[in-house]
């Protein structure tokens, strides 16, 4: 009889098969595209094409055999769509990357080096601390131990940045640290380990936090005292933004910490305070800053400045408009009009080439990743692993919005990768680090346990209230 | 490569893109119901009420585990021996369900006369067994539904 039969419960299907094909598929855009890429551009199917569309497959596999092995009841969304947006952006690059061999064989100039095996290789490194994240990460949970000790290490990276000589400067921002040949952006690590502190932090102020002492228009507002953790996530991404001219990572760390103060104690509330404090500090910046100030004009008016400093911007717009419909085709845009075509603006060449299609296509596919990612923390148990999952997601979701906004000038333009897409190492390793986070997070929320519980140790053994 | 074939490229490749967003959907659908399928009580499987006389007569036999069938803690095995077993919200209850609908301290169910006796403990929404509301400590029967907020557990031998 089904009814008192414990073993029936558990007949949670493990949906790996549709994760592998759902793989397959992602992979055979990538080898259709680069395909079409060669084709179109008269550049013919080079010699590393094969290698180089190998090597991806086995990545994937790698990925999907080891969630087989170490999170079985993972969530089969998450991997391909994370792993169709980083082969989207490895054919993009890839597409860039023969423009300007063109551009420069034309010029007669010497041929630039490309990008996409650098980004292969940081592909594959990525997929190592995916697999380390899921091997060493067996428990979720138990992350909470080191709130404290991540904050700290989150905050250290985030001033990295400004120390001498290992510091650098690149394009008026202080954001990347140079050691030897390699240089990293500290603060796209910094994102994920700050978002552990946060989830771990409000899981256990969050009782506090949501106590109401004043009532407003209707509103409860917290205790004064209590504001001392807004008041410094503002002041740091006010720091951030101060001293390292970095306007997209404030940005990100600031809506970041007020949703997660949101959700955790669900009141509206902090909300509106956030937006206050949102408000004072942008007001400031653009009276203050110059480079913010020079956003705010070019995103008003580009075409003004669009041989200047809009020139970036406007010939991005250019590319959407070329796209249309149904896109130029792979190979047939003019992608690298756009100054960094293949970091900040991936996603204009992807709109151009892809047309306004590929660009739905790619919103959804970022949009099901989002809602994947909330889906965890809505069935997770505990509460660290609710707010982590949300944490997360809400990171993805607020660079997707801020640099896709700011390149089709919805909002000013600030400088953030585009997860997965962009060129660039220390984005992509993060971010499949968070992807390699909300797969434990979903295994643990989609297992079917079977705990037992004695009502003897019970106060260790149950699971908390959330 | 002629302009014909790479326009029929091209349209391929929106078309492939947009074919693994729908299979994503698709196995996103899927998804969605798969669990309601699986619970022992959803629509694939349905509970029967135990008859009247049967729960009678199954009264007298001593249940050795609580099961929950439905609810976030579904699949969780409580074993009673002799100890009483709480449930609710508060975080030191044996059975700690997260529940709006449930409430701090609910219930408890503990041995009395060789039987396992429930008992609200003055909850809002209620205790039930099968389809009856409790209002005095009654003697759960083995097989029986009994239901805390969206949370149904059961007796079992």
């Amino acid at each position: 009889m089904s009814l008192t039969d414990p073993q029936s419960v558990r007949r949670q299907p493990s949906r790996r098969g549709a994760e592998l094909l759902l793989l397959i598929c992602a992979w055979a855009l990538g080898v259709l595209g680069t395909l079409q890429i060669g084709w179109a551009t008269g550049e013919g199917t080079p010699g590393r094409l094969w290698v180089t569309v190998a090597v991806v497959g086995a990545l994937a596999l790698v990925m999907h055999l080891v969630v087989r092995w170490k999170a079985r009841y993972a969530d089969p969304i998450l991997l391909p769509v994370a792993t169709l947006l980083t082969i989207l952006g490895l054919v993009m690059i890839y597409r860039i990357d023969v423009a300007a061999a063109q551009r420069a064989e034309r010029n007669n100039a010497p041929p630039p080096t490309p990008d996409v095996y650098a980004q292969l290789t940081w592909f594959a490194i990525a997929v190592v601390l995916f697999v380390a994240a899921l091997i060493l990460v067996k428990d979720h949970r138990r992350l909470q131990r080191y709130t404290y000790s991540f904050g700290l290490l989150g905050l250290f990276l985030l001033v990295l940045p400004l120390a001498p000589i290992i510091g650098t400067t690149v394009n008026g921002a202080t954001l990347w640290v140079r050691i030897g040949g390699l240089s990293f952006q500290p603060a796209e690590v910094a994102k994920i380990l700050l978002t552990l502190f946060f989830a771990g932090y409000l899981v256990v102020k969050r009782d506090s936090l949501a106590l109401v002492r004043t009532k407003f228009l209707g509103l409860g507002f917290p205790q004064v005292r209590d504001l001392g953790p807004l008041v410094i996530a503002w002041a740091v991404s006010l720091g951030v933004l101060v001293f390292e001219r970095d306007l997209g990572t404030s940005l990100l760390f600031f809506g970041l910490f007020i949703t997660m103060l949101y959700i955790a104690t669900q009141r509206r509330s902090w909300l509106i305070l956030g937006s206050i404090f949102f408000a004072i500090g942008a007001y400031l910046a653009y009276q203050l800053f110059e480079h913010v100030h020079n956003r705010v004009t070019v995103w008003l008016d580009p075409w003004t400045y669009a041989d200047t400093t809009g020139y970036q911007i406007v010939q991005s717009l250019y590319g959407f408009a070329n796209g249309g419909i149904m896109g130029a085709g792979l190979g047939q845009g003019f992608p690298n009009f756009v100054p960094f075509a293949n970091t900040d603006f991936i996603v204009a060449a992807i709109g151009e080439e892809l047309g306004l299609t590929g660009m739905f296509a790619l919103l959804l596919l970022y949009a099901v990743l989002i809602e994947r990612g909330l889906r965890a923390a809505v069935s997770v148990r505990d509460s660290f692993g609710q707010l982590l999952a949300a944490g997360l997601s809400i990171t993805l979701a607020l660079q997707v919005f801020v640099i896709v906004g700011g390149v089709t000038r919805l909002i000013p333009l600030t400088g953030l990768t585009t997860p997965f897409l962009s060129y660039g190492g220390s984005s992509l390793v993060a971010n499949w680090v968070i992807i390699a986070l909300l797969i434990r997070i979903s295994d643990r929320a989609r297992r079917p346990d079977i705990q037992h519980f004695d009502a003897d140790d019970a106060l260790t053994q149950v699971v908390r209230r959330v | 490569m002629s302009e014909l074939a790479l326009t029929l490229i091209r349209l391929a490749f929106l078309g492939l893109l947009w074919l693994f967003v729908l299979l994503t959907i698709f196995v996103l659908r899927r998804d969605l119901r798969q669990p309601a399928e699986t619970r022992p009580t959803g629509r694939a499987r349905p509970v029967k009420a135990p008859k009247p006389a049967k729960v009678a007569r199954q009264a007298k036999v001593r249940g050795t585990k609580l099961v929950v069938t439905e609810g976030p803690l579904t699949g969780t095995v409580i074993p009673l021996n002799t100890a009483q077993v709480t449930i609710g919200r508060a975080p030191d209850s044996t059975v700690v369900i997260e529940d709006d609908y449930a409430s701090s301290r609910h219930a408890r169910v503990y041995p009395a006369e060789g039987a396992w006796v429930v008992e609200d403990l003055g909850s809002t929404n209620g205790t039930w067994i099968d389809r009856t509301r409790i209002t005095t400590p009654t003697v759960l029967p083995v097989g029986a539904p009994l239901r805390v907020g969206r949370t149904t557990l059961q007796l079992q031998r």
